[in-house]
């Protein structure tokens, strides 16, 4: 097919998951403002005044990049794989599988829409932080780079996960049992230097260090992690995704019997 | 004639072992449209599945328009429009974005899809409902919907996995109109059906598949010439046969049926004069007459019998 015919199919794809998320906004847009504002008011204000500084910046400002990288990250995740997954449910994934569209499109398409959100999710997150505290960038591009390169990740993770699944409890079982724990042990609440060298250690193997840290550099300055790891970590982990997602589609795994 | 769908020694064994397809080989010309019957299980909708693309098959190859599946898959599928005998839209979505969104998986740009969409929701009777979410609907609007989706890229072979199933009568008789005038206008046609009726008023030519076999293909006036006796239901009136306690035909195979129905065999030698001629005779008036079964339903009764009966003598 032509690149004007896949762009259109591309765009067919990326419009109807916005869509999709846009009107759910109830469900998608505003339960991470709320959780943020809970997490900024219990964690910020109550505990973290006592805490005091952490990694030369008071606690409401450390934990701010985590925070909106959390909501960047289980919400990519799960605006993928719940669509793909009720698609697949309700069989109108056939309505693709029919058409021309080739299966690169359609990875690009959902994890199009699974950025869209989680971006999206990031910049309300941003604008209710700036309620709490002040925000600084010490670099713009570090930061555009990280969320774009994160969501895009787990974007791919959803993908994967809502091939192989077959009830809508599969589909929870990632971002219940892995993904939340990954996340709250990859420095959204401390720096990992408070450790044990044990534990700075087995933290190291954990992608979501990377990513927390690589975007709080791009806010305040200061990382855990090397930035160049930190992105080749993203780089290895999106093209390993990518291309097993293609390899599932393409031999139609969950899709085709 | 160009080939519009050829298929050949086409083979598909799911996981476990159950083979649902046994080499079939099926060809059909452009413009044609074509009946694919069967019983349940009998393979037609994993043949429509592989044609598709939503099946993988085992072996065998199948081309649309001569784009074989294997190698040219993206502009097989860019010919074929698909109606599926399950409801497969978005439940949540539109009318109007369910099918914009569809034009644009094939690559039809969203102001020319909004036009089709007018055009086609009109023509089905769909319009007033466009922005309805699509679980809002009837059964029928919703096979109605499944078809505009299909044509939504204008396709040069249209398949129908029983497209009437659960329609009410009216409804299937404009939908059968609608589908002769997409014939009409060169679009060719592969309808599967239940509905026999269905198949022998639209469809010209005809395959029977059985347990994975092609056990007929030939074209539907062909089929139906073979039928060599059909089954004739007279109502007759009641004041003439006070003085019958039975009714004999001679030379026929008569059986009164209820107070004063007769049922009477008819083969291709014999003709409906004679039947006249004798109950005039008897001083019997006929009130009315109708045929007793469909005559495509009776040959296909009878061509899926011996076909369990060939496989087991196997």
């Amino acid at each position: 097919m032509s690149s004007s015919v896949n762009a259109i199919a591309l765009k067919s794809i990326l419009h109807k998951e916005v869509h999709r998320f846009m009107r759910i906004w109830i469900q998608t847009l505003v339960p991470p403002a709320i959780t943020i504002s809970l997490y900024f008011v219990i964690f910020g204000e109550l505990i973290g005044s006592r805490i005091g500084q952490m990694g030369g910046y008071d606690y409401m400002s450390f934990i701010v990049p985590g925070l909106i990288m959390m909501s960047v990250i289980t919400n990519s995740y799960s605006n993928v794989a719940s669509s793909f997954y009720s698609a697949k449910w309700q069989h109108n994934i056939e309505e693709m599988l029919v058409a021309p569209v080739p299966n690169w499109v359609i990875v690009a398409g959902y994890v199009g829409g699974g950025m869209a959100r989680g971006i999206l999710v990031g910049l309300i997150v941003t604008l209710v932080s700036l309620f709490f505290v002040d925000i600084q960038i010490h670099n713009i591009w570090v930061i555009i780079a990280t969320v774009c390169l994160t969501s895009a990740t787990f974007s791919l993770g959803g993908l994967i996960n809502a091939i192989f699944a077959s009830s809508f409890d599969d589909i929870s079982i990632i971002p219940t049992f892995i993904l939340t724990p990954l996340t709250y042990l990859g420095g959204v609440f401390y720096s990992i230097s408070l450790l044990p060298e044990f534990w700075q250690g087995v933290s190291q193997a954990n992608p979501i260090v990377y990513m927390v840290n690589a975007f709080r550099y791009g806010f305040l300055g200061v990382t855990d992690v090397s930035l160049t790891i930190a992105f080749s970590v993203l780089g290895v982990f999106i093209v390993t995704l990518y291309t097993l997602a293609m390899v599932l589609i393409t031999k139609g795994v969950g899709l085709r019997t | 004639m160009r080939k519009a769908l050829e298929i050949s020694n086409l083979k598909k064994i799911y996981k476990g072992g159950f083979e649902a397809l046994k080499g079939i080989d099926l060809t059909v010309n452009e413009g044609d449209f074509f009946a694919l019957l069967g019983p349940n299980g009998a393979g037609k909708s994993t043949s429509i599945g592989i044609i598709t693309s939503l099946v993988n098959k085992t072996s065998g190859s199948v081309s649309v328009f001569g784009k074989n599946i294997d190698t040219e898959l993206e502009a097989a599928k860019s010919y074929i429009g698909l109606v599926p005998q399950e409801f497969n839209f978005n439940q949540f979505e539109s009318l109007m974005r369910i099918l914009v969104n569809q034009a644009g998986y094939y690559g039809v740009d969203r102001k020319t899809a909004h036009e089709r969409a007018e055009k086609y929701l009109k023509k089905l009777d769909l319009w007033d409902k466009r922005d309805n979410a699509s679980r809002m609907l009837s059964g029928g609007m919703k096979r109605r919907l499944m078809i505009a989706r299909a044509l939504m890229h204008e396709p040069k072979i249209l398949i129908l996995d029983e497209p009437t199933a659960g329609v009410d009568i009216e409804l299937r008789r404009s939908m059968w109109e609608f589908l002769k005038e997409l014939n009409q206008q060169g679009i060719t046609i592969i309808l599967t059906t239940h509905y026999l009726e269905e198949a022998e008023m639209l469809c010209r030519n005809i395959a029977i598949i059985d347990q994975g076999i092609i056990v007929k293909n030939t074209d539907m006036k062909s089929l139906l010439s073979s039928l060599n006796v059909e089954t004739f239901i007279l109502d007759l009136d009641s004041k003439d046969l006070a003085d019958h306690s039975s009714i004999e035909l001679t030379g026929f195979t008569s059986r009164l049926v209820g107070e004063c129905t007769l049922e009477v065999d008819i083969d291709k030698s014999q003709t409906m004069n004679q039947i006249f001629t004798q109950l005039t005779d008897l001083g019997i008036n006929v009130k009315s007459m109708r045929n007793k079964s469909n005559r495509l339903e009776e040959l296909f009764v009878n061509m899926i019998n011996q076909s369990h009966e060939a496989a087991e003598e196997k």
